[in-house]
């Protein structure tokens, strides 16, 4: 789950992490608003999407870029006038571009040095890890690749937390001294206490500053969360903006459906992540174009094929689908009783390949052939991936 | 022999009541295993199908039956407890099936259960299978969630992390001929109690075991770092199958854990590491059983 860099300030605000002063606009007023209580700082305004590239990217209605430096409250409404409820392209989010509902506008700080620093949790070792790097304002990745020794890591126990004596490394490492190393030591304390208690699977700030007005600020984050923690979250799941979302996601997370859009042609239907991965791999093994990822996980149900089905085939690139069940505890004749329910409701005008194994899988098949659909059923997942192939081309 | 658990081990279920575990407490019982006791809170003297006593606690239940193993079908919030319950309790195997338990949550109990004599297995794992000798593999240990019937007693060890490959690879195998000693089903979750390399370890040293099926997928490095293990130690043949070769990078593909973090836990890069260290690997799934028997000799 992602969130937009004014949701991302509202959490460092609640968890003192210092960063740059600024508000939320919905509205041309709003962001005037805005611009006046910062009367005085030199201010930006800022497109809220979920994506990088922002500066350089353009609108659809013409103008461009989305950042742009503000020289008065009524520039900043006219500014604000100029983005929200329009199309925003950048690298990051493809031709199709995102809507702006919301602008925000904030001071714009004059940088001593930009740092790196990130908290994240290590698969590895079962750890938070903290990563700090004087190299900051640019890729990470660059960083790691060029030189790499001024990468820095301080993994933290899980069950003691982070130490005074683990801040002053980190401070060292960077060539912190005096006030700035005194405000860097409570900046990372509240980060670590806002990565705990969000339950976040990264907090990255890139790049952290040091002005020469002596303060240390976070000017950009970037969050990811744990989705099996979000239950114990409802202030973070309010955050979601399902319009940022793929919206064939947004309808199968209403039925509790685990799916991923991609952009090939044929979909997939599987019980189990890893078998609905490897159904995807060998569709392309054998010359096609995974649509989709999608796992309908122990159970289903009636409804939630016909769910399927109908987001399946609302994708306009989809040309024939693939449904793989290997029925451990499921019963294959209620799965084959599933899949026809739904092919009737929602009709059916693309290739259909079943493949059923497991358990009743003799009457699944009988039912499957005996229902009138054109649906061609396969032996093994090798038989099914070329049935498929051939079928949508 | 067979590893970690036999047609002997006494299991508990923790959550019985539920209609989860009792599903699969109930299919354990059909298939044989020695299912001694349950424990649900607040249901303790209660009666499972008329043969299992519920217990309110691990300890109480341990007590009474002598259980050495157990299964855990407790939701999310109240998982993590339940695996710290069971330790406790002195449960010598914990199978946790529950999906969905939060990474923090994890991250807390693996360092709990550092030094405890309890092996974890899991989370968000189909659990472990010896099969037994009956008919259609009855008589075996079956924890977790598993199809009993697609398995047979024999002599190929199988680790996973996917359930359903897992069967996939478990029904091939059977179909051919070839049973198996034990699968494990280690679970798609990012912290877990047990990897690849140390059922690996545990496969080299069981006499039953003579050939071992290895599956990942995306995500970690569980499966390279067992890989060149394996390399320096394993003396059986060993075939691989990685998944999630289309997977987009960055993108969570069901599994908590499967998720591509970088260039090395791709599956392409994962396969090359594998076939570099002597395992053969699989280029479909439907080839798992057949690359085995191949790069065994058979």
């Amino acid at each position: 789950m992602n969130i937009h860099e004014y949701q991302a300030k509202e959490l460092f605000d609640r968890f003192q992490v210092p960063s740059p002063r600024g508000a939320v606009a919905s509205t041309p007023a709003e962001a005037e608003a805005a611009a006046r209580q910062f009367s005085g700082a030199k201010l930006v305004i800022k497109a809220q999407v979920h994506a990088g590239g922002r500066g350089k990217g353009h609108f659809k209605n013409g103008f461009q870029g989305g950042v742009h430096l503000i020289e008065s409250p009524e520039q900043a409404a006219e500014l604000a006038s100029k983005m929200l409820n329009e199309t925003l392209v950048t690298v990051q989010t493809g031709e199709a571009g995102k809507l702006v509902s919301k602008v925000m506008v904030a001071e714009a700080v004059d940088i001593t040095h930009e740092y790196y620093l990130a908290i994240l949790m290590d698969r590895a070792t079962s750890r938070p890890v903290i990563v700090v790097s004087t190299e900051g304002g640019m890729s990470i990745e660059d960083v790691a690749h060029n030189t790499p020794e001024k990468i820095i890591r301080q993994f933290v126990h899980p069950l003691l937390g982070l130490q005074a004596y683990e801040v002053r490394k980190l401070s060292a490492a960077l060539g912190l001294s005096g006030d700035i190393a005194k405000q860097f030591a409570k900046l990372i304390g509240n980060l670590y206490k806002l990565f705990i208690s969000c339950d976040c699977a990264m907090v990255e700030i890139n790049p952290l500053v040091t002005t020469p007005d002596g303060r240390v600020l976070a000017l950009d984050a970037k969050f990811g969360f744990d989705d099996n923690a979000l239950y114990r979250h409802p202030d973070i799941v309010a955050m979601r903006d399902k319009s940022e979302e793929d919206p064939r996601e947004v309808a199968a997370s209403e039925f509790d459906l685990n799916y991923i859009g991609l952009d090939g042609n044929i979909a997939c239907l599987v019980n189990g992540a890893g078998l609905a991965m490897a159904t995807m791999d060998i569709i392309k093994h054998f010359g096609g174009d995974p649509a989709n990822f999608l796992d309908v996980g122990g159970g289903a149900s009636k409804e939630q094929v016909t769910a399927a089905f109908k987001i399946i085939l609302g994708d306009p690139n989809v040309k024939g689908i693939l449904i793989n069940i290997f029925g451990g505890i499921m019963d294959c004749n209620i799965i084959a009783e599933g899949v026809i329910a739904a092919a009737k409701e929602t009709g059916l005008p693309i290739p259909l390949v079943v493949r059923l194994e497991g358990n009743n899988v003799d009457m699944g098949k009988a039912t499957l052939a005996a229902s009138g659909l054109n649906i061609v059923a396969a032996s093994d997942m090798s038989d099914a991936a070329k049935k498929i192939v051939a079928a949508v081309q | 022999m067979s590893i970690l658990v036999d047609e002997n081990s006494k299991i508990l279920v923790q959550g019985i009541t539920g209609s989860f575990g009792a599903r699969h407490a109930s299919l354990s019982l059909a298939y044989g295993s020695q299912l001694v006791a349950g424990v649900t809170p607040g249901k303790g003297g209660q009666k499972f199908e008329n043969v299992v006593p519920i217990f309110d606690t691990v300890s109480q239940a341990v007590n009474e039956t002598g259980a050495t193993a157990s299964a855990i079908f407790v939701p999310p919030p109240f998982a993590a407890d339940a695996i710290l319950e069971a330790a406790d309790a002195g449960i010598e195997l914990i199978v946790c099936i529950t999906e969905g338990i939060p990474v923090m949550d994890m991250m807390r109990v693996k360092e709990a259960l550092r030094g405890s004599k309890s092996r974890l297995l899991g989370p968000n794992c189909p659990g472990i299978v010896t099969p037994g000798r009956g008919e259609k593999s009855h008589g075996g240990c079956r924890i977790g969630i598993a199809p009993g019937y697609i398995h047979k007693r024999g002599n190929v060890g199988v680790v996973s992390r996917s359930g359903t490959l897992t069967y996939e690879a478990v029904f091939q195998l059977t179909a051919l001929g070839y049973g198996q000693s034990t699968c494990v089903g280690i679970g798609g979750d990012p912290i877990n109690g047990t990897n690849h390399l140390e059922v690996l370890e545990m496969f080299n040293n069981d006499p039953e075991t003579e050939a071992i099926i290895m599956i990942g997928e995306i995500g970690g490095n569980a499966e390279v770092d067992a890989a060149r293990w394996a390399k320096e130690h394993c003396k059986k043949p060993i075939a691989g199958f990685i998944a999630g070769a289309t997977a987009p990078p960055g993108r969570r593909m069901g599994h908590a854990g499967a998720i591509v973090g970088g260039e090395e836990d791709t599956a392409q890069a994962k396969k090359r590491i594998l076939a570099e260290c002597g395992i053969a690997v699989a280029e479909t799934p439907s080839d798992m059983a057949t690359t085995l028997l191949a790069h065994w000799g058979k």
